[in-house]
């Protein structure tokens, strides 16, 4: 008669944290970044359908790394917990940090009961009325929050991008320079030299000078200008609307490369 | 499995809908404006009283006069009944104003929400469909009175047009050319919008051709509220083009209204139509 074999708590856990490490490891990289007049996300993605980056409310926005389909469920949930609360109370009564804690409470829940915990690794980002006031919140995979400044890079190569953007860092700087900022980290990820084209880019900003909803996308035509002539020559195929989603597999299920 | 943790419920995990009204109904269905029920009566709830919508070459005008009345009082002078739905739609509505306003709050959260999920944005016909499925969950409360019938008006993207929609309290939807009214005054600003618009005619001549059936409106109902110049109380008025949904300012109107009142100081019956020539 053969015994079930033991297994520690201790090592479920840490077996389950591996598993989601290597899951988010796997995909391309995202970089939530403060700029003077709001919050910018890029993220690496071939597909102009399947986003990382969206928005969820007024002022908040939702980035993502790992597998698509679960941090898809999430971000519907997000937009629902957010669009409930804004129509039950006020629009101005809903709030990153409460979405954050849903999210973390959710995430916790999912890691601690079930068998396979979410490969995902995402930041609630809300834009403030200044910069002292923005907020940005990374959400990992086992339901840890951490309240984060000036920027945050999830994917697979987020600890090389981190420390490119340590060093590079200024305060109060412009879109356009944020934007060169986080290409330039991207690509440091990449083992340095390789220059990311503006096609594989997903860009939007949470810009706090806009009127309601504060959250946009770059077109590729503004992504050019703002990237300088050497990837403009990409914007006649980099159509955000038109473009067919042919590489969209990159964002799907496994988001391996 | 993920309730009663303070996390994100496990119905709002569910993939199965892009509709927030549905959601609702699944999830929270006190939350909807028709889960109300009860005995009522007209005269307990204002009402809101004329809309108008005339097509113009670039787009549409959505207009409303002030008033909400009670029976016979005035319940408020300078109530707003024009509301944007979304960036290239508005929405009018007359009938029972504390309905008529949920329903456009809610409406208005339907299509941001679907966008948001979805990634874009319905087409004009879709939010057509969306406001009278609404409509429809208010029928009950309609019979008992409180009807609230909304008057949509939208740019349309892919035409490149601006396109009427009206409903009735059951629902139906029909698609309206150039010019539409509803509302207690509709008959007398329908009988006026047919006789001064011109279709292609520019918004500025389109901005005045409503404010003459809103006039025309006030003058015969008296649930509907004319311009009421010692105050500054004008009727709302928005143009709805492929730029988006933009109020026409107050100084505009103003001048407009002004204007309008100088040349029925002449004609009290407002511009002739001309017959014959």
């Amino acid at each position: 008669m053969s015994m079930p074999f033991y297994v520690s708590p201790e090592q479920i856990i840490k077996d389950k944290a591996d598993f989601a490490r290597k899951g988010i490891a796997r995909g391309r990289s995202v970089i939530v970044m403060q700029y003077d007049s709001g919050i910018l996300f890029v993220a690496e993605n071939p597909s102009t359908a399947l986003h990382k980056v969206a928005e969820i409310y007024d002022r908040i926005g939702f980035a993502a790394v790992g597998k698509y389909n679960e941090f898809e469920s999430l971000r519907v949930a997000g937009v629902r917990l957010a669009d409930m609360r804004g129509y039950s109370y006020d629009r101005s009564d809903v709030t990153g940090r409460s979405l954050a804690n849903a999210y973390a409470t959710t995430l916790g829940t999912i890691f601690t009961e079930t068998q396979k915990p979410y490969e995902v690794e995402i930041v609630v980002a809300e834009v403030g009325a200044d910069e002292s006031t923005d907020q940005l919140y990374r959400l990992r995979f086992d339901g840890s929050v951490a309240d984060e400044h000036r920027f945050v890079a999830m994917g697979g190569s987020a600890e090389d991008i981190e420390a490119q953007l340590r060093q590079s860092w200024q305060d109060a700087i412009s879109l356009k320079q944020a934007l060169a900022m986080s290409v330039g980290a991207l690509a440091a990820g990449h083992n340095g030299d390789e220059t990311i084209p503006a096609n594989q880019l997903e860009v939007a900003v949470l810009d706090r000078n806009r009127p309601r909803r504060k959250f946009r996308r770059l077109t590729a035509e503004e992504l050019s200008d703002l990237l300088g002539s050497e990837v403009g020559k990409d914007s006649e195929n980099t159509s955000a609307e038109d473009a067919p989603a042919e590489s969209g597999g990159d964002v799907g299920v496994t988001d391996a490369e | 499995m993920l309730n009663g943790t303070g996390g994100i419920p496990s119905g709002f995990l569910d993939t199965s809908t892009s509709s927030f009204t549905e959601f609702l109904q699944r999830h929270t269905p006190q939350l909807l404006p028709d889960a109300v029920t009860g005995a009522t009566n007209e005269q307990l709830a204002p009402h809101g009283t004329t809309i108008v919508a005339v097509t113009f070459a670039d787009g549409v005008i959505l207009a409303g006069d002030r008033r909400a009345t009670m029976g016979n009082v005035i319940a408020q002078r300078d109530i707003e009944k024009v509301f944007a739905a979304d960036d290239h739609t508005g929405v009018g509505i007359a009938g029972s104003a504390g309905i008529a306003v949920e329903l456009v709050r809610l409406f208005s959260v339907e299509l941001e929400h679907y966008e948001k999920i979805e990634g874009a944005a319905l087409s004009i016909e879709g939010k057509a469909n969306r406001l009278s499925t609404m409509l429809r969950g208010n029928l009950g409360l309609a019979m008992q009175g409180l009807a609230a019938v909304p008057l949509l008006a939208g740019y349309d993207e892919v035409r490149g047009c601006g396109r009427i929609f009206s409903y009735d309290v059951t629902g139906g939807r029909y698609e309206e050319h150039d010019f539409h009214s509803v509302g207690s005054g509709s008959y007398f600003a329908r009988g006026s919008l047919k006789k001064l618009q011109t279709p292609g005619q520019d918004e500025q001549r389109a901005i005045e051709v409503v404010l003459q059936a809103l006039y025309d409106a006030a003058d015969d109902d008296s649930a509907t509220g004319g311009p009421d110049l010692t105050r500054g109380i004008f009727p709302v008025v928005a143009s709805i083009t492929a730029a988006g949904f933009a109020r026409i300012s107050e100084e505009r109107l103003g001048e407009a209204v002004r204007e309008m009142f100088d040349e029925r100081m002449q004609r009290p019956d407002g511009p002739l139509a001309p017959v014959g020539e």
